[in-house]
């Protein structure tokens, strides 16, 4: 099985694998979603730029038109230079406006495309199968939405639109080089062309880092969240010292590759700006001997404007280069983001759908729209399209069926068994026998390799899997609570749920009297998995959300473990009542949930090996009777 | 707050020196730089002295390498240095969560102490790096700019001057409005994380409950609220760039006219045109600063909330602190609660209420008590995970408030009701208890808790790996780890907070057995929800509602306590006596 990353372990070299692939998906990504946007921030880049020529263009105009004529004339007019001003004032006023605009815009793109990207992941996240988060660290995810996310912050806001300004000011530059001079401009563009590969090899360089760094992150990230969850042990064990140590390796991993990144990042901006000032030197010496030689015409007033020329590419070129490095590190973001949106989803080619049904006149079944407390499966037949109706009640097979997590090796080894609508089946073994495992799969959180597992006759991956889930209700031994009030919690078991019908569920599991006591009463908030509460209490929280689900059969994993046997009592009382009439798979250890069972499976080693009700499995002398009395078969006669 | 951050710079303080020297070094050859590309045009290419040309050409080269130096590595330093800051403020957030008590650890949140040491720590490193690579710098060149003004025009430099007070003040209003608005931004972020974390960890009620929908609309609110707040704090500081276009244009304008009128109304004396198309570059140089200084202080200003949290976490302090003069070795595995009360935070309804217990070293002991009736709350005093209330807990005849806190826990261990394993080998897990335990060490501890038997048939024995929390192991199994990790510490009092709550009846008799036998000296506490896990104790503690209402051997409390008798007949009623043969030991 995959693991999650340990820290320590090596990793591959990394790469960001097609960096202008990434780009075009990014920008696309934007695109999609602002173009219109997008369209104006390019505008106002524009009008931005133009305004800034113009205000750069006005000081020679200044001189040449204004102040030595008006140095010569007798009575100095300024009113024509006063008007000039204006106009320039005017375009302005336009740069400023535009200016503006332009970063209200792009604020607004990219906090959206933030938002957008985040609600994606978290979308696309919730459809995965349960085996991604088997096989990722916690914490590492989490970093996806807060450390890569914010990488694009700054490219998209800031990186991007200065860019696409400084290239602007490049081409217009480089066009007026080339009308003055072509070979001194072919110059000139092979000092780019050196620019260009060097900047490639130090984006290569922090390329790598960066990606190296945005993982490091994600790694500490997994670190911290998984020994924040168990601080406690930690504190228990006096184990602080370790904890620092184990730390320490992960965070200094961390600081190589920022130091690293940021190191190569940084030397863009030097080595493009001193390699601008090589190209003057160059430009300036070929050029001399050129305009010396009188070679193509060029004269010594047409190389002083090539070379204020060839000074003003410098500056766009050097911005360009400084905000490469939030672009670089936004890629290496970028990249955790759409691989994690890459990742493939739960499959899911059920075309079987659950409906509420009701009977018609006639006796046959048909679907309606309201809750009538029966269901049915429809099928659609592909052939013709016909419409069948199979009512739901809850009966389960497994036939042969064979799993493991991974391919290598099985964990469940031929389970054949029947459910019968209403039955309850109650799974036994030691730990680790492969009881949870198979409640795992009627709900399909992992499909099976062999066999088929057959729901009211249909096979249940023909059932769309939505409704396949909401068809069994499940309650775990490790239960997960909510941020929200208690009454959210319980009502995520349905959605519409009233209140009453919560306060019911909840008087059912008997957790309305403790819920009572907490100081809001069913308006107290929860947080951090119901840390307030104790397992017990949580406990009966997870089993009034399966109650108020109302579901037509009921999957029960160590549901009562944690609750004390007189609560539990009362419980099972509400829990008989709940599953009367349903199908019901228990898991349990606790002989008094189990012995009502129609039909106890003793599983070992994934294999069932004795089935029948507990007095038939206690004549036995088998597993169970060993299981539940301590004692080994021979030893235990005459006791029982 | 900016005092506690400077001091985990510690071993980067030379990093953080050089990073200002060489940029100013940079500054320095990238202001000389213009005077020579000046120099190769007037005395070279207009006069055609091709000689001139490479003469200064050449010295440009040296310029050129040495600034390209001076950047890589003011780079370089700058890069060490800012990380080395972060790594520092990880390191010193990590090493202080360690210190702190369970209260503190209730109080700061999961996904609340992840973002700080990451995304807050991303901040402050990013605002640090500008800072040493931009702050000397810009202020710099932009003296430099502000002194050739005046020597050239006196009476013009002052637009400048005037230009950057006002745009100084501006900045700072608008600096202040921002961070107004960037400390609500991030709280906002830990909502999201806790909604991810719980996600991802509940992912399996999640899709059993079939609610990726309505998880997702409920993740969408959150990221609604981060996308809502920041757009308003941003719109605050993204004014600063059309603000300093205004002023650039403001002064060229200003320059521009009075420019002109000084040198037409003076004839050229005061000022010449040349003049003034210096001072009109000048505008540049020293607005382009005050532009970088206008990004150090958006990103300064987003990073301020963000040292806030980073503090908070460092200055936090344990309320539990080790006393002065601490004891180091416990005596033996007595426990004594005197009129013990204890609610948790300072006010509230009390969890226990007057507690009187006295445990004889050697002494096993069972508690009982409905959920909620204050067991767990009733053990988590004896390691002093959290402090008493009133009255006092004693261990070994000391006050637990006496011991040295790691001594103390130490010698109590404790295995929590909610276990957990971490990511590793088996054996490293076990090692937790102890971490010079040898294998063979190891393996007895496991074969005390049952565990052998499962470990030695996982595919690499004690070297399998165990995922994070123990995920790839039954309940069961992570249960019974935990007990073997406890019982490596070889301690004088062991305390089971139901810890056997999901092993097989059989297997729970056989550890309480081995207990029994290889432990007699260890005080063993034992929390159950079975009678017939606590039925062998000595004796046996009732709780009910934080209060002690019996303690005695099974037999006495059968007799005489309503609660345990009925919680007794709800174990053994319908089962027959099947269950009385599984306590039976």
């Amino acid at each position: 099985m995959a693991r999650p990353n340990s820290g320590r372990a090596m990793r591959p070299r990394i790469r960001v694998e097609d960096p202008g692939l990434l780009i075009r998906r990014l920008l696309g990504y934007i695109g999609r979603k602002y173009l219109i946007q997008c369209v104006v921030v390019v505008l106002c880049v524009f009008v931005s730029v133009f305004a800034m020529v113009q205000s750069t263009l006005f000081t020679k105009t200044l001189i040449d038109d204004y102040i030595t004529p008006l140095l010569l004339s007798e009575a100095p007019d300024f009113a024509p230079l006063a008007a000039a001003i204006v106009q320039v004032g005017m375009f302005c006023a336009c740069g400023i406006l535009a200016a503006l605009a332009q970063q209200l815009v792009l604020v607004y793109i990219t906090q959206g495309t933030l938002r957008s990207l985040r609600n994606d992941l978290f979308a696309h996240m919730q459809k995965l199968p349960i085996r991604y988060f088997d096989t990722h660290s916690h914490g590492d995810v989490m970093s996806i939405y807060t450390n890569d996310i914010d990488t694009l912050r700054q490219m998209i806001s800031q990186s991007l639109p200065q860019m696409l300004n400084s290239a602007i000011s490049i081409v217009s530059v480089l066009v007026s080089m080339l009308v003055l001079n072509l070979p001194l401009t072919l110059v000139s563009l092979a000092m780019i062309a050196v620019m260009l590969i060097c900047s490639k090899k130090l984006i290569g360089l922090s390329g790598t880092y960066f990606l190296k760094q945005q993982r490091d992150i994600g790694t500490v990230n997994g670190y911290i969240e998984e020994m924040m969850d168990g601080q406690k042990v930690v504190k228990v064990f006096c184990h602080e010292e370790q904890a620092k140590a184990e730390f320490k390796v992960r965070n200094d991993q961390l600081f190589d590759s920022a130091y690293n990144a940021n190191r190569f990042a940084n030397a863009f901006f030097p080595v493009v700006i001193q390699l601008g000032n090589l190209s003057y030197v160059v430009c300036a010496v070929v050029g001399g001997i050129m305009a010396l030689s009188g070679f193509w015409g060029f004269t010594l007033g047409g190389l002083v404007s090539f070379l204020t020329f060839n000074k003003s590419l410098n500056s766009p070129i050097g911005q360009i280069s400084q905000q490469l490095n939030s672009v670089v590190m936004a890629l290496a973001g970028a990249d955790r983001i759409f691989r994690l949106l890459d990742e493939e989803v739960e499959e899911d080619e059920g075309s079987v759908t659950l409906v509420n049904a009701c009977y018609r006149k006639d006796g046959a079944l048909d679907e309606c729209s309201e809750r009538t407390g029966l269901w049915a499966w429809k099928v659609i037949r592909p052939s013709d399209g016909a419409v069948e109706y199979i009512p739901l009640k809850g009966h389960v097979t497994f036939d042969h069926v064979d799993f493991g997590y991974t391919p290598e090796k099985t964990v469940l080894h031929d389970i054949t068994m029947y459910a019968q609508p209403g039955q309850k089946i109650a799974f036994v073994g030691s730990t680790g026998a492969g009881k949870t495992t198979i409640t795992n799969l009627i709900n399909r959180f992992y499909d099976i390799q062999e066999g088929t597992i057959l729901y009211d006759g249909v096979d249940i991956r023909k059932i769309c899997k939505d409704d396949l889930r909401r068809s069994l209700g499940m309650v775990l031994q490790d239960t997960h609570l909510f941020t929200g009030t208690v009454m959210e919690n319980i009502r995520f078991g349905r959605l519409d749920a009233t209140d009453e019908e919560c306060i019911a569920a909840a008087q059912l599991a008997n957790a309305d009297g403790f819920i009572r006591r907490l100081p809001d009463g069913y308006d107290t908030m929860l947080t951090g998995d119901g840390a307030s509460l104790s397992q017990g209490q949580r406990q009966l929280l997870s089993i009034a959300r399966a109650a108020v689900a109302d579901p037509p059969v009921l999957i029960l994993d160590e549901a009562t473990s944690s609750i004390d046997t007189r609560t539990e009592k009362i419980v099972q009382d509400g829990m008989d009542a709940l599953m009367y009439g349903r199908t019901t798979f228990v898991i349990a250890h606790r002989l008094s949930t189990i012995r009502n069972s129609d039909c106890i499976m003793v599983l070992e080693q994934g294999r069932i090996i004795e089935r029948g009700s507990h007095e038939q499995l206690l004549e036995e002398q088998g597993r169970y009777y060993q299981l539940y009395t301590g004692n080994r078969p021979a030893a235990g006669q005459g006791q029982g | 707050m900016v005092k506690t951050l400077m001091k985990q710079i510690g071993e980067f303080k030379r990093d953080s020196l050089l990073t200002p020297v060489f940029m100013v070094l940079e500054v320095i050859m990238e202001t000389v730089i213009p005077l020579l590309m000046a120099s190769i045009i007037d005395d070279g290419v207009e006069k055609g002295d091709i000689r001139h040309i490479y003469a200064v050409g050449a010295a440009m080269v040296v310029i050129a390498i040495i600034g390209l130096i001076a950047g890589v590595l003011g780079g370089t330093y700058g890069a060490r240095a800012s990380a080395g800051l972060a790594r520092n403020l990880r390191q010193a957030m990590y090493d202080n969560i360690q210190t702190f008590s369970f209260a503190s650890i209730d109080k700061f949140s999961t996904s609340s102490l992840i973002t700080r040491m990451t995304t807050d720590v991303t901040n402050v490193q990013m605002s640090y790096q500008m800072i040493l690579r931009m702050c000397v710098r810009a202020p710099m060149s932009m003296v430099c700019a502000m002194v050739m003004a005046y020597f050239l025009s006196p009476e013009l430099a002052s637009v400048y001057l005037v230009a950057v007070v006002v745009l100084a003040v501006v900045l700072a209003v608008i600096m202040r409005r921002a961070t107004f608005y960037f400390q609500q931004a991030f709280p906002k972020y830990d909502d999201m994380n806790a909604s991810v974390q719980e996600n991802i960890s509940g992912i399996r009620v999640v899709k059993a409950y079939v609610r990726e929908k309505f998880e997702t609309s409920r993740f969408m609110t959150a990221s609604r609220n981060i996308f809502s707040i920041f757009v308003k704090a941003e719109r605050q500081v993204v004014i600063t760039m059309p603000l300093m276009f205004a002023t650039v244009y403001i002064c060229i304008l200003l320059l521009s006219w009075l420019g002109a009128k000084l040198i037409v109304q003076s004839g050229q004396t005061v000022l010449t045109t040349g003049e003034l198309t210096s001072l009109l570059a000048y505008c540049m140089n020293i607005l382009m600063s005050l532009m970088m200084l206008a990004m150090v202080f958006v990103m300064v200003t987003m990073s301020i909330a963000s040292a806030r949290r980073i503090a908070e976490v460092l200055n936090e302090k344990s309320e539990l602190e080790n006393p002065a003069d601490p004891i180091h070795a416990v005596p033996d595995g007595s426990v004594r609660f005197d009129h013990v009360f204890f609610r948790y935070g300072k006010s509230g309804e009390p969890v226990l209420r007057d507690i009187c217990l006295d445990i004889r070293s050697g002494e096993t002991i069972g508690v009982v008590g409905g959920t909620g009736s204050g067991k767990t709350s009733l053990v988590n005093l004896i390691s002093r995970l959290y402090d008493v209330s009133e009255g006092s807990v004693s261990v070994g005849g000391h006050d637990v408030r006496e011991y040295d806190m790691e001594a103390l826990r130490d010698q109590v261990a404790m295995v929590l009701q909610k276990n957990v394993l971490f990511s590793g080998t088996v054996l490293e897990n076990l090692r937790w208890g102890n971490e010079e335990a040898t294998r063979e060490e190891c393996a007895q501890a496991c074969r005390l808790a049952c565990a052998d038997d499962f470990v030695s048939k996982m595919p690499d024995g004690y070297d399998s790996h165990v995922e994070r929390g123990g995920a790839n192991l039954s309940g069961g199994q992570r249960q019974r780890l935990c007990i073997a990790r406890a019982l490596l510490k070889k301690p004088r009092v062991l305390i089971l907070d139901d810890s056997t709550s999901a092993v097989d009846t059989a297997t729970d008799a056989r550890i309480r057995t081995a207990l029994t036998t290889q432990l007699a000296d260890t005080t063993k506490i034992i929390i159950a929800q079975r009678i017939s896990s606590v039925q062998g104790a000595d004796r046996i503690v009732v709780l009910d509602d934080g209060a002690v209402s019996g303690v005695g051997t099974h037999e006495e409390l059968l007799e005489h306590n309503e609660i345990y008798r009925s919680v007794y007949e709800s174990q053994t009623q319908g089962s027959g006596d099947f269950d009385e043969n599984g306590g039976e030991d």
